[in-house]
């Protein structure tokens, strides 16, 4: 039985040693791969869903742009590039590419003109494009590549601020406002129906089965609601847990779904969600303006008039100064631990694999052994972006939790006031509990 | 550095799906799923509770058997202990009596005994004095066959009284 198993690891790691001598064999003509461009390709966004296990094929999504008149145009991604065929000369084996091309839109007997850049600063944005044909026009661009350096991004052609290359010629190019439902926002679609599929799983189970405790998928949502609500959100937030809990439950579920779809490798999933840090931004200025705007006046007082010797705030208001400041960092670090860590799960991952074909060049015992010592660190890495997943929206929601109850802080007047409230409070629970109880005894 | 920009179309979008589905979920979701898991976290302490009572008064009861069953058994007990008391008292009783009735029959019996005894001496003594008279009267005649032994007799007798 044991060396059954050892012989079947044995083979595929055989298997995985031999096949790329063969494919490093066959495509030995390339040239390296493009590391940076790959990379940025798999964490950034895109117009396009690929389809699973194609490069080519993209399933098309609604481009929505503003052009610079201020008409707001859509099309479908699907027309931002054609399908080219290119024969490779060496080994007379053609490949199909998508190859961007500028889409032409008429719209109110104008015609706007798009395209998805590549050298540009715009690059892998959809920019509306106007060609270069006036002599002034001509000046323009040479004077501004004079004064662009001369060395391109990747170092194949000139970029120069305003203007994309296409097919060998310069274009004015102008940025429009985008809001195209691109493979992150469908993404961001797809997380929120799951999300509230999810919990409404569990308000279908009470609104059957009442008080009866759900059972396998239901149930385990049910445990994780209830240790956000139990052991985080009540335990510090205490008698004000049910203003702030519909807030930070969905910011737990919603972070953590995302980050999960995130490592689903095709297309429901694969887009890098939480390490974008628009996602990231938008969840942290949301907890700011909870945070703020739900604060109590101590919470302001202590801002602006500490308890702190009157040198420190007076005169020069140091404190002021600091806390003010920290009202924005607190926020800010929540934004940029989501993204940098989910980032950069999704970034080693990434590099893990393209070792192997960085490996590639150094020939066949090189790459066999990156296959493999690749293969099993990526799958440690995404078994560890798992826990990352949970541990990072845990983390997000458990600071919420934090810097909201800091901001309901009542000063110490108000805690003995506080106190006598919770005095009287429980004890009437207890008495309609123990009328509960008797009738039960009844 | 386009990946630390934040691009704005996704910014708004973000917004949008968040702020839809934190509305959908605050007036559907959350509450009822609070409101239920509070509702049963309490009926289960209230259930806990009532469990805890009916114990309590079970185990009180339990223990108000026990009483009611030791007391009983001490009840036991003593009359148990009264009737071994009791039964070696009757038999005691029944031992003196018994003894006293044979004692006065046996001095009813040595009473009877006795007199029966001095009857039989009696009755022995006159048989031996009779039996003593006719030896006697026979011996005498015997020896009073002759007159001389007469006269001799009478002499010797009178010089007894004589003597006397």
């Amino acid at each position: 039985m044991n060396s059954k198993k050892i012989s079947i690891v044995l083979a595929i790691l055989a298997l995985l040693i031999m096949s790329p001598v063969k494919a490093a064999a066959s495509g030995s003509g390339e040239g390296g791969v493009n590391v940076k461009e790959i990379m940025f390709h798999h964490l950034g966004d895109g117009y396009g869903w690929e389809v699973p296990f194609s490069h080519t094929y993209r399933i098309p999504l609604p481009v929505i742009v503003r052009a610079e008149d201020g008409k707001w145009i859509c099309f479908s991604s699907s027309r931002l590039t054609e399908l080219e065929e290119e024969t490779d000369p060496a080994t007379g084996k053609t490949k199909v590419e998508a190859v961007p091309r500028i889409v032409n839109i008429d719209k109110d007997g104008k015609t706007y003109s798009f395209l998805l850049a590549h050298v540009s600063k715009h690059s892998n944005k959809v920019v509306q494009v106007f060609p270069v044909e006036t002599d002034s026009d001509r000046a323009a661009l040479q004077a501004a590549s004079d004064s662009e350096g001369a060395a391109g991004e990747y170092g194949v052609d000139k970029v120069i601020n305003g203007y994309v290359l296409y097919d060998g010629t310069y274009y004015k190019e102008y940025r429009p406002f985008d809001f195209s439902i691109t493979k992150n926002v469908l993404a961001l679609f797809i997380a929120s129906l799951i999300v509230t599929f999810m919990v409404m799983s569990v308000v279908r189970w009470y609104s059957k089965n009442g008080y009866k405790a759900p059972r396998k998928g239901t149930g385990f949502m049910e445990m994780l609601i209830g240790f956000i609500y139990v052991d985080v959100i009540k335990s510090t937030l205490h008698d004000k847990a049910n203003r702030f809990a519909p807030f930070l439950l969905t910011c737990f579920f919603f972070i953590l779904v995302m980050n999960l779809v995130g490592l689903i490798v095709i297309f429901p999933g694969g887009a890098n969600l939480t390490g974008n840090i628009a996602v990231t931004l938008v969840l942290a200025v949301m907890v700011f303006v909870v945070v703020n705007i739900k604060a109590t006046k101590h919470y302001w007082k202590e801002i602006f008039w500490p308890d702190v010797p009157l040198f420190l705030k007076f005169p020069l208001p140091i404190m002021q100064l600091i806390e003010i400041f920290g009202i924005f960092t607190k926020p800010a670090a929540l934004c940029v631990r989501l993204f940098a860590n989910m980032m950069g799960g999704h970034m080693i991952v990434i590099t893990l694999t393209l070792l192997i074909f960085i490996f590639a060049a150094f020939g066949a015992v090189a790459t066999g052994g990156s296959v493999v010592i690749s293969v099993i660190f990526s799958i440690f890495m995404l078994a560890l972006d798992v826990l990352v997943s949970f541990i990072q929206a845990f983390v997000f929601t458990l600071l919420s939790t934090l810097f909201i109850s800091m901001a309901q802080e009542n000063g110490h007047h108000e805690v003995k006031h506080g106190n006598v409230t919770h005095e009287t409070l429980p004890d009437g629970d207890e008495a309609i509990k123990k009328d509960n109880a008797t009738e039960v005894a009844l | 550095m386009e990946l630390f920009t934040p691009e704005l179309g996704l910014v708004f979008w973000m917004f949008i799906a968040f702020i839809i589905l934190f509305v959908v979920l605050a007036k559907w979701g959350w509450p009822v799923i609070i409101k239920n898991m509070d509702e049963r976290a309490d009926t289960i302490d209230k259930g806990v509770e009532y469990a805890k009572e009916a114990k309590a008064q079970l185990d009180s009861a339990r223990a108000d058997a026990q009483k009611f069953l030791d007391d009983a058994r001490k009840q036991q007990a003593e009359i148990l202990r009264d009737a071994a008391k009791m039964k070696s008292q009757i038999i005691e009783d029944a031992k003196k009596e018994a003894s006293e009735e044979a004692k006065k029959v046996m001095d009813a019996a040595k009473v009877s005994i006795e007199q029966s005894r001095k009857e039989a001496e009696l009755q022995f003594k006159n048989e031996v004095s009779k039996f003593s008279l006719d030896i006697a009267e026979k011996m005498v005649r015997n020896q009073l066959k002759s007159d001389k032994a007469q006269t001799e007799l009478v002499n010797k007798l009178l010089d007894e009284i004589e003597n006397n």
